[in-house]
């Protein structure tokens, strides 16, 4: 069930390229940082060549990225395999009509918005963002597809924080992910 | 290459600028808020966008593409792969972890902050700012400062709509600026 592509030769280059910032935002919290990723071009590509040879024969018609940096990861996926690119926003930032998901926060709580009429029924999506941690955003996030009629195929990430178990969050659905860390 | 049809510039840029929803009043009221959602609704429309950019800059030995956050993160990152280059990401404060340098830049009313990772770029690369949009030119212009600050050379502004009336191409000082629909 492991969704994590441990054999492939690139994964290496990607996860060298992973810088941890230590503290931030809090103390305690040891970052996963994706710019230095970000910044080796090659490793950027194999990144996004990953995750679009798993899905370009999914018929995948939707990719969702959760602001902000799943902006940066779900847009190349979504052109290279022929689907549209929704974004899912912090509230006020979406003009026009919205739906939105409240969830929760270690303390309080946040939403995630996403257009009125970008999504329509039994289209089939994708979840892009580049971290999974509790799963709170990424539930919030398959919540808003889903009640606009889509089905959520997967959700996809660069990384993993295992020991905070938020692929147990994803209501059964499956998740995928490049690099899994401590 | 036989095989490959591409449409014409105008073409393309014709659906490109139809797939453009306008919302007015948005976020305040006066304004007529260009809203790009639409124009990544149509895969074709977004996949042009991104190709009249790469065509433009694929031989112009760029080395980095700076993204403005957030909508500069969905047309950056696909050009910049497409080039071969580092995507970096210019962030409103306290977003990216570890050592940034700071740009103020005013708004309407007060300031704000832009800030870019320390060691991102290196002094003599050349660089291309993307937006989705310049209004003022406020944010491209703090961009370039904050580039030239440590010695990259920015080649050019890309952005893919601009709003002529608010004579933000003249806020660039000697830099050039590209757009797809005015």
């Amino acid at each position: 069930m492991s969704s994590c592509k441990e054999d492939d030769p690139r994964i290496d280059g990607i996860q060298s390229r992973i810088r941890v910032v230590p503290n931030f935002p809090k103390p305690g919290i040891m970052f996963q940082d994706i710019t230095t990723v970000l910044l080796d071009p090659r490793a950027f590509k194999d990144t996004i060549d990953l995750f679009v040879e798993r899905y370009k024969s999914k018929n995948i018609t939707v990719v969702a990225g959760i602001e902000a940096r799943g902006f940066i990861f779900g847009p190349p996926i979504a052109l290279a395999i022929g689907a549209k690119f929704v974004p899912l926003r912090k509230p006020k930032k979406l003009p026009g009509k919205v739906i939105r998901e409240e969830y929760d926060l270690e303390y309080g709580s946040d939403c995630l918005e996403m257009h009125v009429g970008a999504v329509e029924p039994e289209e089939r999506a994708l979840v892009v963002d580049d971290l999974i941690a509790t799963g709170g955003t990424l539930c919030a996030a398959m919540n808003l597809l889903e009640r606009a009629g889509a089905e959520v195929v997967e959700c996809a990430c660069v990384i993993e924080i295992p020991d905070l178990k938020g692929r147990d969050r994803l209501n059964g659905k499956p998740l995928f992910v490049l690099v899994e860390s401590q | 290459m036989a095989a490959q049809i591409v449409d014409s510039t105008d073409d393309r840029i014709s659906r490109i600028s139809s797939s453009i929803r306008v919302i007015p009043d948005f976020p305040k009221p006066g304004i007529m808020f260009q809203d790009i959602t639409t124009l990544l609704l149509d895969p074709m429309a977004f996949k042009d966008t991104i190709d009249l950019f790469v065509e433009r800059y694929k031989d112009k030995n760029i080395n980095v593409v700076a993204g403005i956050e957030a909508r500069g993160f969905i047309f950056g990152p696909p050009i910049a792969l497409a080039i071969g280059a580092k995507f970096v990401p210019m962030r409103k404060p306290k977003k990216l972890p570890g050592e940034v340098i700071s740009e103020e830049y005013s708004l309407e009313y007060g300031t704000d902050t832009m800030e870019m990772h320390v060691g991102a770029v290196q002094a003599g690369e050349r660089a291309l700012v993307v937006d989705d949009l310049i209004a003022t030119g406020g944010t491209l212009s703090a961009a370039i400062r904050l580039l030239g600050r440590v010695g990259v050379d920015v080649v050019e502004c890309a952005c893919v709509i601009e709003l002529p009336e608010l004579k933000g191409r003249s806020r660039l000082g000697d830099k050039p600026l590209f757009v797809l629909v005015s």
